[in-house]
């Protein structure tokens, strides 16, 4: 038994200052309020000690302007609590625009990662130093929930739905990643180290493992032929369906009026039930292909679709991008946000 | 009304009438509350006994002890026995079935007959849960959340639904009947500003589960068909929506916490104000504040959903809605500690109890407010952070009152006084107990442990160790009241019927009071907690 133990986590974040210092408030806060009660109670139940049988208190039993007090300065404080942790949880939810894309992909028991190169791991994560990094995360059955606590966050990752999580390593070393989701029978044994690497010493890491055949824009455009996406969607106008190019971050009308923007969530959708929108001008022609690509898959595709608009700014993941979406139609309970 | 002792030896509701049909088919609310206290305290037992194996099993980090999956099982079990089977029926239908007709100076509840219904419906629930425990027990967690339990365990989720579902009717008859029973049933003169704050709070709570449970009913089916008949409802597989679930388990669950902590502040009320001899500070802010905590509470719900994927404009509303919730909370722990200023202050373990759950209380409040600060919940979310911060609530509030509660009202429950030296040694074990277990759990959360760990790495695990130590002194702490509590009802001293010299109408009747409560209905004359009229009656009288 290690008899020396940690009693605060390692900091290795751009954000986990700015969650240790609301705690580190908080903690102040709550010692400073608990003393306050405690120390009142106990003065109290000594100096007013029942000192005969028949005694009984005074009638002091009231007051307005104290009522009032011990309201207000709670509220305060709280309000205040509020706007912080807000600030810090926005920060938390919006990965800066030049991430570095990671995917991962979680199931009973495992965390499958792959690079922005398509370099691929199992539970453990390799990452630059000094590099905001944005990791667009699906669950294959149950929900997860991919957390680093020495980065201070953590997401649910949702069967059926993407959502993200981004954080900045500042300090290189190995750290736990835990699922913090239960998730049934080995929950306590999914997850693995997180390995924070000075960017040279990533580049040589990238470069010492099996190197990936195929980039995922060129494994997404490989399958995009495979399964003759390619016969309806041509590279300009004229084909059955739309054309994909540029339309990444873009947004589109669809047949009902709404517009939607299309982001990873909207393109996952797209393949796998595109009748849930149709585009407007287009008939509901493409096929489902729910069950028949693998989540790796759907990943490769919209990284290829995604190219088509290369350089393009990424709109927010799925997770974070309420602001667009119309929140009226009934079908979209399933995918959107769901307040 | 006169508060002399009564002839004990005259005929009460335990000597009304003797034999076992007598008490399984009594329609005496005072029964009717020892039946369930008979009850819950077996299910106590058994949500104890699996929090035991729990601690023991974190003792090394390894995951030794058991296998994954009875690991699963037994904190499932242990947070379900416990909230469902013991610490929402604990405080209103023990104590409140018992105390709430005496304080308004009713005879009965308004519908002894439903009272007996709730109980069975509740035994009901509980075997069927036993049941389900000895058929393999169920292994999703209390929270039961989708898709894994409607689509992937193949434990026995649908009979524990079942049980929940079953058990929540029986809340739902005694709230019914709590609610009716204060409206129509007041003694003469006992205007809404005149209840003690206990019945107060067991009118919040039951307001909170008439509106809460249905939905939990709801939500409950939804899972049974989903687990049993694969209807998909919360399967995105089959289009359905996994997080939905979560916001239908919360809109009860949030609430539900309220139905588990109000009823314990209403005893606090009491008991402070009987071991201080002194009106309840700020009476009617209490009062409201009750209210304003059911009311809010329904509207809290998201903070258990902040890293779902949630919208995060969703999240700031519930957010800020939580934050509002700290503000009654507040005044009420301010009110109970002004109204130790200038009492006259006796320490008797009802008080001791009454103090240890201020303690508590606070901390387990103040905690939460980490919890409603998003950018601070996003890495405690999930850890033992927040195992602590509820059991801070649920064992330290709840449990205290319950026990506090129970030592305060038991000489009017058994006309016999309980052993005050061990029941000091009681609540001083429960007390210590209680911060060695959990308060490293705050620690080992913020460090990042995950809750629901059968493994964890080895440098967790020192404070694992001083917690399951502390769990050992605390369960001490609970079996010595079985014990005592149990040998007092046959060898303790014979009970006068107001032993602490506490005004209200339970004190005026003889201890343990007849099967109709009053002799004569009581009129109520004064405010509640007026030791000054009390004094002055006395003594012109
Ligand atoms: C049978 C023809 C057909 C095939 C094959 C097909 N699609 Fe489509 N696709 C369409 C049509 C028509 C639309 C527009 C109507 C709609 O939104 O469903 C569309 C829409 C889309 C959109 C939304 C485009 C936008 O502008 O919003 C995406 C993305 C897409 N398809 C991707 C794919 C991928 C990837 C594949 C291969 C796995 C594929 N499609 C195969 C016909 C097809
Ligand atoms: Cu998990
Ligand atoms: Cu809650």
């Amino acid at each position: 038994m290690p008899l020396d133990f940690p009693l605060f986590p390692e900091a290795a974040s751009t954000m986990a200052g700015q969650v240790d210092a609301l705690y580190i408030f908080l903690v102040v806060l709550s010692a400073f309020m608990s003393l306050l009660i405690g120390g009142a109670v106990f003065y109290c139940a000594v100096r007013y000690r029942r000192r005969s049988e028949d005694e009984i208190g005074s009638n002091f039993h009231g007051s307005i302007l104290l009522e009032i007090v011990w309201s207000a300065i709670p509220l305060a404080i709280c309000l205040l609590l509020f706007f912080w942790g807000a600030k810090v949880f926005f920060a938390q939810s919006r990965p800066p625009a030049d991430a570095l894309e990671f995917t991962a992909i979680g199931k009973q028991w495992m965390w499958k990662f792959q690079h922005p190169d398509g370099q691929r791991e199992i539970n453990t994560l390799h990452v630059p130093i000094g590099q905001p990094i944005k990791i667009t995360a699906i669950s294959q059955d149950v929900i997860h929930s991919l957390y680093f606590p020495a980065f201070r966050v953590k997401k649910d990752v949702l069967p059926g739905r993407y959502t993200t999580v981004w954080f900045e390593a500042t300090k290189t070393g190995s750290y736990h990643l835990f699922c913090a989701e239960f998730c049934g029978a080995e929950h306590s044994k999914m997850g693995g180290q997180v390995v924070v690497l000075e960017p040279e010493e990533y580049e040589r890491w990238l470069a010492g493992g099996a190197a990936a055949s195929q980039s995922p824009a060129e494994a997404g455009a490989a399958l995009f032929e495979q399964l003759a996406c390619v016969t309806c969607h041509l590279d300009g106008d004229g084909g059955r369906g739309p054309a994909l190019r540029g339309i990444y971050g873009e947004d589109v009308t669809l047949n009902d009026g709404r517009t939607v923007v299309v982001n990873d969530e909207y393109l996952r959708e797209s393949i796998l039930t595109p009748a849930e929108k149709i585009v407007a001008g287009f008939q509901p022609l493409m096929p489902t292909y729910k069950g028949q690509i693998s989540e790796e898959n759907v990943f490769k595709l919209i990284t290829y679709i995604k190219s088509l608009s290369g350089g393009r700014e990424t709109p927010a993941g799925g997770a974070v991008d309420e602001s667009n979406v119309p929140q009226d139609a009934a079908t979209d309970a399933a995918t959107e946000d769901t307040p | 009304m006169s508060s002399h002792t009564t002839d004990s030896s005259r005929s009460n509701y335990l000597n009304a009438a003797y034999g076992v049909k007598s008490w399984l088919l009594t329609k005496d609310h005072k029964r009717i509350a020892l039946l369930y206290l008979v009850a819950v305290s077996i299910f106590f037992s058994v949500g104890g006994l699996f929090a035991a194996l729990i601690r023991l099993e974190l003792l090394t980090p390894e995951g030794d002890l058991v296998q994954p999956d009875v690991y699963n099982r037994l904190f499932t079990m242990h947070g379900v026995i416990m909230i469902f089977f013991f610490l929402i029926p604990a405080i209103p239908a023990v104590l409140g079935n018992f105390i709430l007709p005496l304080m308004i100076g009713a005879k009965d509840l308004a519908f002894p007959r439903i009272n007996l219904a709730s109980f069975y419906v509740y035994v009901a629930a509980g075997i069927l849960g036993v049941w389900a425990l000895i058929n393999g027990g169920v292994d999703t967690g209390w929270t039961f959340y989708t898709p894994y339990s409607s689509m992937y365990s193949n434990t026995q989720v649908t009979l524990v639904a079942m049980a929940g579902f079953i058990a929540g009717f029986s809340s739902i008859m005694t709230a019914l009947n709590f609610i009716v029973t204060v409206h129509r049933m007041r003694a003469p003169g006992l205007t809404w500003f005149r209840l003690p704050l206990m019945v107060w709070a067991l009118y919040a709570t039951s307001i909170i589960i008439m509106l809460a449970t249905p939905v939990l009913a709801i939500t409950l089916v939804m899972l049974m068909l989903d687990h049993s008949l694969h209807l998909g409802i919360f399967d995105p597989a089959q289009g359905g929506d996994p997080v939905l679930f979560q916001h239908l388990f919360w809109f009860y669950s949030h609430p539900a916490v309220y139905i588990m902590i109000l009823p314990a502040m209403g005893v606090i009320s009491e008991l402070v104000a009987a071991f201080a001899r002194k009106r309840i500070f700020g009476y009617t802010f209490v009062a409201y504040s009750s209210m304003a905590i059911a009311f809010l509470g329904f509207l809290v719900w998201g903070h258990h959903l902040f890293v779902s994927g949630q919208s995060v404009y969703a999240g700031a509303i519930f957010s800020i809605l939580s934050m509002l919730v700290a503000v009654p909370s507040a005044v009420k722990v301010f009110n109970w500690t002004a109204t130790l200023f200038q009492g006259s202050v006796s320490y008797q373990t009802p008080m001791l109890y009454a103090m240890g759950f201020i303690g508590l209380f606070t901390i387990g409040g103040l905690t939460g407010i980490f919890l409603a600060t998003m950018g601070l919940d996003t890495h405690v979310h999930d850890t033992y952070f927040v195992v602590a911060h509820f059991h801070y609530v649920m064992v330290g509030g709840t449990i205290m009152g319950y026990l506090g509660g129970l030592h305060y009202w038991w000489p009017k429950i058994s006309g016999r006084m309980y052993p005050e030296f061990w029941a000091k040694v009681s609540a001083l074990l429960v007390f210590v107990g209680f911060h060695l277990t959990f308060f490293p759990q705050f620690i080992v959360g913020y460090l990042g442990m995950p809750r629901r760990y059968h493994a964890y790495p080895p440098e967790f695990q020192i404070l694992n160790v001083l917690s399951t130590a502390g769990a050992s002194v605390l369960g001490l702490g609970y079996l010595l009241p079985i014990i005592y509590l149990t040998w007092s009802m046959r060898y303790g001293k014979k009970a006068p019927a107001n032993p602490w010299g506490a005004v209200g109408l339970e004190w005026e009747t003889s201890s343990p009071p007849p099967t109709f409560n009053f002799d004569e209905t009581p009129v109520v004359t004064h405010e509640a907690y007026d030791y000054h009229h009390r004094t002055e009656d006395s003594r012109v009288a």
